[in-house]
C-alpha cells in the first residue's frame, strides 16, 4: 500500500505573524477520528452533524493537559476543499498555541502537509482542474497583493477561457480541413492555404501575447530579480537593509565583509522584488572572496535589474571603471545609484557625474532618494504597461510550456503551407498546437474534432 | 475428422455469421491449421453487401489494405470483383490516399463464398445458431436451430445486425434482418442469459431504383480512374472496363416534401429508439439539422454488372413508402423513378464493446470472441478488420500464444480496436483518418511493410509472398540510396527542367533526392534528367517518393510513436485490485475495475480517467514494481 492519498494531513492554514486567530486544518481518512480522541466538547463529536461549527477544548489525551479553548468545524467529504473528511480548528492566536496543538495532532498519527498539498488533494480528487490548481499553488506561493489577483483571475478560469477560446478555433481549422480529407465526395467548401495560413497567424499572435504575459506573470510571483552591484564597501548591504527593512545583511566598515549572496524578498510599492547583494567586485587573491564575485558576475546576468551602488565619498575610482566596463552590456536593466551623499566630497560627486550623468543620489543613512529609487525601480517593472486588472497572464512554468510548443506548432505548420505542403501534413502540426492547449485546460482533442466534424457538417450514407 | 454421426461435432473454431467479419475469421483460423466451421442462417447471403455495394473509401480503404498485408481475403476479392475504382484524395497528400471501388455484389459474394468452399479445415454449413454453450465461464460450444450441439474450443460471434433485427418503414414495424433476410431472434437471449450486456443500435438502407427509369442526362457522370489500382498487394494491375457513377442533388421540392411529411417519420414519431450514428444520418435528419444547406448530393451508383439496379446513396430515408416515391421522384433524373427496393431503417442488438479484450475475447467468457458490427461497429471494412483479428486470435489462444494487438501505431485497425474496446462507442463506428493519431505512418500505400511480416509470422502469408515482399522492401531501400547519392549539375539541361516545372534553377551541384523533396518535382519527373533510373512498379515508386518527400514529418512521427510506446509498454498485472489504490478517483476505480486496460497507455485513453490519476497509478505501479524487483 502507498501512502498516497491515504493518510491525514494537517498544518497551520493562516499565516505565521501576529494573527489573532490561527486556523490549523486537518484532512484525510483519519481526520475525524482524531479530532475526536483530542476535542472535548459538548456531546460526542462522532455525532456532530456535517459542516457544523462546536466549542470546545483541545485536550492531551495522554496527560489530559488542556491546550487552548477552540472553535471545531467538521467537514464530511466530499461537500470540502479536498474532497475528504476535513475538520478545522481556530485556536488562540500566536505561533505557541498552535504548533502545540500541531504538536499533538503530529503525536496522533496526523502527517504534517506538504506547502500546497490541501490543494494538490483537492485535484487528484477531483474537485479542481489542473489549471486551477496550479493557479491555486501559485496563490499560496505569490507574496503580494498584484499578484494574488493574477493568481484569483486564474483560478476563476481567465486563463482557461481564454486558452479554450484559441483551442476551440484551432478545432474548428481542423474540422474543416478533416471533413473535406475523410469525406472527399462531398462537396465542402475546401479550406485554402492562404485562409488556413491567416486564421493561424490569428491564433499565434495571441498565443505570443500570452506567452510575454509570462515573464511578467513570473516577476508577479516569483518577484523581480534586482542585483545590487558597486565596489566593496559603497552600502549595498545597507541598502538592501533599508529596503527589506531588516539587519539582515552584516554591514561593517572593512570592505569585502558580504561574501557570499545574500537575497531578501522586498515589497516595493505593492511588487514583489527579490534583492540579491553581491560581494563587492574587485579583483581579489581571497579565495572566498572570488567564488563571491564570480558569483556576482553571474547574477548581473541573470537578474532582471542591476543597480549599481556607487559611493559620493570616494569618487569614481578604477574599481568603479571595472564594474562600468562589466556592465555595460546590461545597461538596459541597469539604475546608476550613488550612496551617501550625507558624506559627499563635491569634486568627488562630480567625478561620478561626469561619467554617469543619470545617476539617482541617495543616503541610506539619512534615508533621503530612497523613494526616488523604489519609485525608479517600481518604474522599471511596469515600463511594459501591463495592466494587471485586464490582462490575462501566464505565471506557471507548465503553462507556458505549453504554450510555447503551441507556438512551434503553428509556427511549423504555417511554414509547412509556405512550402507547398498538402493538408494531410499541415493539419498534423495544427492538431499538435490544439493538443498542447488542451493539456492545460485537460480536454481531449482528438474527440472534439470528430464530434465537430458531425456538428458542422452534413454527411450522409 | 470433425464431423462424426451422433450429432455431436467438434471444432476447433466455430464462426457465428457469414458476413464480411465472418469470412475474415474463418479464412483465418482455418488458414492457420484449426478445424473451423462457420454457419450462416442462408448460404446464399454469405459476404452480402446490404447497402452500398462499395468497398473501401477514406480510411476504410487503408483497413482494407492492411487487412491483406496480413493475408486476409477482402482485398482480393475486391480487385476480382470491381467494377469501377477510384483512388481519392489524390491533392491532399499520401496520408489520406484513399482507395474506393464500387463492387460487382453478387460476384463477390459468389467469390467470397468459393473461397470459403474450397478452404481446407473450413466447414461451410447453413445453420441459425440459436444458443452459446459454456461451463464455468469458459465456452464450449454452440447449438443450432435443429438442436445439434457443435463443440468448440473458441467461437466468434459475427452476427452483423441480425440479432433481434427490427425494419422499419414508415409506420410499419416487423421483425426482420436486412436485405430481406430473417433475423436472428434467439442468441440474443443466450448470450443475455451469461450476463453478456447488449446494445441497441440502428442503421439505415436507402432504395433502389430501376435503370430503365433514370434520366441520367439530367446528372453528373463520375467515371473511375484510368488506371486501376489494386487493394491487394499481391496484384500488380487490374485491367478491366469501368462503369460510371452519377450524381444527382435534391431540390427545394425534395426538402418540402420531407418537411410536410416529418411527422409521419419513425424517427421524429419515436418509433425507432435504437442510436444512430452521426455521420450518416437520413435524409430527414440532414434537412432538419441543416435547415439552411439548399441542396444535398444523391450518388446513383450500381448494384452490379448483371442487374438494373441502382443504389441510392446519401438518401437513406425510414418515411413510409408513399413519402419515398414522392421523394425521390423529385430528384433531377430520377421524375420516373421505379422502386425496386424501399428504404429501410433497421434495428439489432449489439454488444458493448467494453466487455472486450484488445484481443476481441470477452473478458468474462474465456474463447468467447466477437467481431464486426456486433461491436457496435459500421461498415464493411471494419467488420473484415476485426473479424480478421478475432480469427487470428482465436487460434492463437488454442495454441496457447499470446494475442496479436496492433496498437495505434501499427496499424487503423488497431486505432479501431482500440477505440471501440477503450473507449466503447454509443453509435455505430466508422472509422476516419481524423482519428488515427500517426496518419503519416499509417498509409495505405505502407501498410505491407508495417504488416506483412506480422502476417508472415503467424502464418497467413506464404513464404512466396513474404519473400517478394522482402525484394520489395530491397528494391525501395536501394532506390532511395541511389537518389541520394546522385548529384546532377547546374547544366542548362537541368536548369531548363526545373524550369519546366515550376522550380527554382541551382547555380550549384543538387542531389536528386533534394529535387525529388520539392513539392513541384515528381519522382516520374526526374526521369527526364535520370538516364539510369530504374523501372520500378507503381507501388514501389509510391514509397519511394513519399519516403522521401514526407522524411522530415515521418521522422517526427516515428519519435511520437517511440514515445507513445513507452506507455503502452507498461504493463498493468491482471489481478490489479484498483480498490486498493486510495488515490484514485471513485469514478476511475470503477471505470478501471470494470474495464481492466492491460496497459497504462490504454488505461490514460478511458473515458473518465485523468492524467492526474494516470500519475496516482503510475506511482502505484512504480512502488509495486519496485518492491517486486521486476517491471
Amino acid at each position: 500500500m502507498n501512502g498516497l492519498l491515504s493518510d491525514t494531513i494537517g498544518a497551520i492554514s493562516t499565516a505565521v505573524g501576529n494573527a489573532g486567530i490561527s486556523i490549523i486544518r486537518l484532512s484525510g481518512p483519519e481526520a475525524f477520528s482524531v479530532a475526536a480522541k483530542i476535542f472535548r466538547g459538548k456531546g460526542s463529536f462522532y455525532e456532530y452533524p456535517s459542516h457544523t461549527i462546536h466549542y470546545g477544548k483541545i485536550v492531551d489525551p495522554d496527560k489530559n493537559d488542556v491546550i487552548d479553548e477552540v472553535l471545531i468545524s467538521k467537514m464530511a467529504a466530499p461537500r470540502t476543499y479536498t474532497h475528504e473528511d476535513t475538520v478545522e480548528i481556530n485556536c488562540h492566536g500566536g505561533y505557541v498555541t498552535a504548533s502545540r496543538i500541531l504538536d499533538l495532532l503530529y503525536r496522533n498519527g496526523i502527517r504534517p502537509a506538504e506547502p500546497g498539498e490541501f490543494t494538490k488533494r483537492a485535484f487528484l480528487n477531483g474537485r479542481i482542474d489542473l489549471a486551477q490548481a496550479e493557479a491555486v499553488m501559485d496563490l499560496i506561493g505569490s507574496r503580494t497583493e498584484k499578484s494574488s489577483k493574477v493568481a484569483v483571475s486564474q483560478l476563476e478560469g481567465r486563463l482557461s477561457e481564454k486558452i479554450d477560446k484559441l483551442r476551440r478555433q484551432l478545432v474548428d481549422m481542423l474540422a474543416s480541413i478533416e471533413v473535406n480529407l475523410d469525406y472527399p465526395e462531398y462537396d465542402f467548401e475546401e479550406v485554402t492555404a492562404d485562409n488556413c495560413a491567416l486564421k493561424i497567424r490569428s491564433v499565434y499572435d495571441e498565443l505570443k501575447d500570452l506567452i510575454e504575459g509570462f515573464d511578467y506573470g513570473k516577476i508577479l510571483r516569483e518577484g523581480m530579480e534586482v542585483a545590487i552591484i558597486g565596489k566593496p564597501n559603497a552600502g549595498k548591504s545597507s541598502l538592501l537593509n533599508r529596503l527589506s527593512g531588516k539587519n539582515r545583511a552584516i554591514v561593517t566598515e572593512i570592505p569585502g565583509t558580504t561574501r557570499d549572496i545574500l537575497e531578501e524578498y522586498v515589497n516595493i510599492l505593492g511588487m514583489p522584488i527579490k534583492l540579491i547583494d553581491t560581494a563587492g567586485l574587485r579583483e581579489t587573491e581571497n579565495e572566498v572572496e572570488k567564488i563571491g564575485v564570480s558569483k556576482a558576475i553571474e547574477v548581473m546576468d541573470s537578474s532582471d535589474l542591476i543597480l549599481f551602488i556607487l559611493d559620493a565619498n570616494s569618487g569614481f575610482e578604477q574599481e568603479d571603471a571595472d564594474i562600468l566596463e562589466k556592465i555595460r552590456k546590461y545597461h538596459e536593466k541597469t539604475i546608476y545609484v550613488v550612496n551617501k551623499t550625507d558624506k559627499k566630497d563635491e569634486d568627488k560627486l562630480n567625478e561620478i557625474k561626469e561619467k554617469i550623468p543619470e545617476v539617482l543620489e541617495i543616503s541610506v543613512l539619512e534615508d533621503s532618494g530612497i523613494n526616488v529609487l523604489e519609485k525608479e525601480i517600481y518604474k522599471f517593472v511596469n515600463k511594459s504597461n501591463f495592466d494587471t486588472d485586464n490582462q490575462v497572464l501566464v505565471t506557471n512554468a507548465r503553462h507556458k510550456k505549453h504554450l510555447q510548443q503551441s507556438l512551434a506548432d503553428l509556427e511549423r505548420a504555417l511554414y509547412a503551407i509556405n512550402d507547398g505542403m498538402t493538408m494531410d501534413v499541415v493539419s498534423i502540426d495544427i492538431k499538435s498546437a490544439a493538443e498542447n492547449l488542451g493539456y492545460i485546460t485537460g480536454h481531449e482533442v482528438s474527440e472534439e474534432i470528430v464530434s465537430s466534424i458531425f456538428e458542422r457538417f452534413c454527411i450522409g450514407k | 475428422m470433425a464431423q462424426s454421426c451422433n450429432r455431436q461435432y467438434t471444432y476447433d473454431v466455430i464462426v457465428i455469421g457469414a458476413g464480411h467479419a465472418g469470412c475474415e475469421a474463418a479464412l483465418a483460423a482455418a488458414r492457420m491449421g484449426a478445424e473451423t466451421a462457420i454457419f450462416s442462417m442462408n448460404l446464399d447471403s454469405v459476404a452480402n453487401m446490404p447497402c452500398n455495394p462499395n468497398i473501401g473509401g477514406t480510411a476504410k480503404g487503408h483497413l482494407v489494405r492492411e487487412i491483406d498485408a496480413l493475408g486476409g481475403e477482402m482485398g482480393k476479392c475486391a480487385d476480382k470483383t470491381l467494377i469501377q475504382s477510384r483512388m481519392l484524395n489524390t491533392a491532399k497528400g499520401p496520408a489520406v490516399f484513399s482507395l474506393r471501388a464500387q463492387i460487382d455484389r453478387r460476384s463477390y459474394q459468389r467469390e467470397m463464398k468459393h473461397t470459403l468452399e474450397l478452404q481446407e479445415n473450413l466447414d461451410l454449413i447453413q445453420a441459425e445458431i440459436v444458443e452459446i454453450l459454456a461451463e464455468n465461464n469458459r465456452i464450449t460450444g454452440v447449438r443450432s436451430h435443429l438442436g445439434t450441439v457443435y463443440k468448440a474450443k473458441t467461437v466468434i460471434l459475427t452476427t452483423g445486425t441480425y440479432l433481434k433485427g427490427r425494419i422499419v418503414v414508415g409506420d410499419v414495424v416487423y421483425s426482420g434482418g436486412p436485405d430481406g433476410l430473417l433475423p436472428a431472434n434467439r442468441l440474443s437471449d443466450s448470450l443475455k442469459k451469461f450476463g453478456i450486456e447488449l446494445l441497441r443500435f440502428k442503421t439505415g438502407t436507402p432504395a433502389r431504383i430501376n435503370r430503365r427509369s433514370i434520366d441520367f442526362s439530367k446528372m453528373e457522370v463520375q467515371h473511375g480512374d484510368n488506371t486501376i489500382i489494386p487493394f491487394s498487394f499481391e496484384h500488380e494491375t487490374i485491367d478491366r472496363e469501368q462503369a460510371p457513377c452519377y450524381l444527382t442533388y435534391t431540390t427545394e421540392q425534395t426538402h418540402s416534401i420531407i418537411r410536410e411529411n416529418l411527422h409521419r417519420s419513425p424517427l421524429y414519431g419515436g418509433i425507432i429508439e435504437g442510436i444512430g450514428p452521426r455521420y450518416c444520418p437520413s435524409i430527414e435528419d440532414k434537412i432538419v439539422r441543416f435547415a439552411d444547406k439548399e441542396r444535398h448530393q444523391v450518388f446513383v451508383e450500381p448494384m452490379g454488372l448483371d442487374t438494373e439496379e441502382y443504389y441510392l446513396q446519401g438518401f437513406s430515408t425510414s418515411m413510409p413508402e408513399d413519402v419515398q416515391i414522392k421523394m425521390i421522384r423529385s430528384l433531377p433524373g430520377l421524375e420516373n423513378a421505379r422502386i425496386m427496393r424501399y428504404a429501410y431503417a433497421i434495428e439489432y442488438d449489439c454488444i458493448n464493446p467494453l466487455d472486450l479484450k484488445l484481443s476481441l475475447e470477452f473478458k468474462s467468457i474465456e474463447g468467447l470472441f466477437s467481431a464486426g458490427q456486433i461491436n457496435g461497429s459500421s461498415g464493411y471494412e471494419e467488420a473484415a478488420a476485426q473479424g480478421l483479428i478475432a480469427g487470428i486470435n482465436a487460434v492463437l489462444k488454442i495454441k496457447g500464444e499470446q494475442p496479436l494487438i496492433l496498437d495505434r501505431s501499427e496499424a487503423y485497425i488497431g486505432v479501431l480496436i482500440d477505440d471501440l474496446v477503450t473507449k466503447g462507442t454509443n453509435e455505430p463506428y466508422r472509422m476516419m483518418t481524423s482519428r488515427a493519431e500517426y496518419r503519416l505512418h499509417l498509409r495505405q500505400d505502407n501498410a505491407d511493410a508495417r504488416l506483412t511480416p506480422i502476417g508472415y509470422k503467424i502464418g497467413l502469408i506464404n513464404e512466396d509472398r513474404y519473400k517478394k515482399f522482402l525484394m520489395k522492401q530491397q528494391s525501395i531501400s536501394k532506390e532511395i540510396e541511389r537518389l541520394k547519392s546522385k548529384t546532377v549539375p547546374p547544366s542548362d539541361k537541368i536548369n531548363k527542367f526545373l524550369e519546366k516545372h515550376a522550380s527554382s534553377q541551382i547555380i550549384t551541384g543538387i542531389r536528386l533526392y533534394d529535387l525529388l523533396k520539392r513539392p513541384e518535382i515528381t519522382y516520374e519527373a526526374l526521369r527526364e534528367i535520370d538516364d539510369v533510373m530504374p523501372d520500378l512498379p507503381r507501388s514501389f515508386a509510391e514509397q519511394v517518393s513519399v519516403s522521401i518527400k514526407y522524411e522530415g514529418y515521418i521522422a517526427k512521427q516515428l519519435q511520437q510513436i517511440e514515445q507513445f510506446k513507452k506507455m503502452e509498454q507498461k504493463i498493468i498485472p491482471e489481478d490489479m485490485d484498483y480498490n486498493k489504490i486510495s488515490g484514485l478517483r471513485i469514478e476511475a476505480r470503477q471505470k478501471l475495475s470494470r474495464q481492466r486496460p492491460a496497459s497504462v497507455g490504454q488505461a490514460s485513453r478511458i473515458s473518465g480517467v485523468s492524467p492526474a490519476d494516470i500519475s496516482v497509478l503510475l506511482i502505484y505501479l512504480n512502488a509495486r514494481w519496485k518492491r517486486g524487483g521486476k517491471q
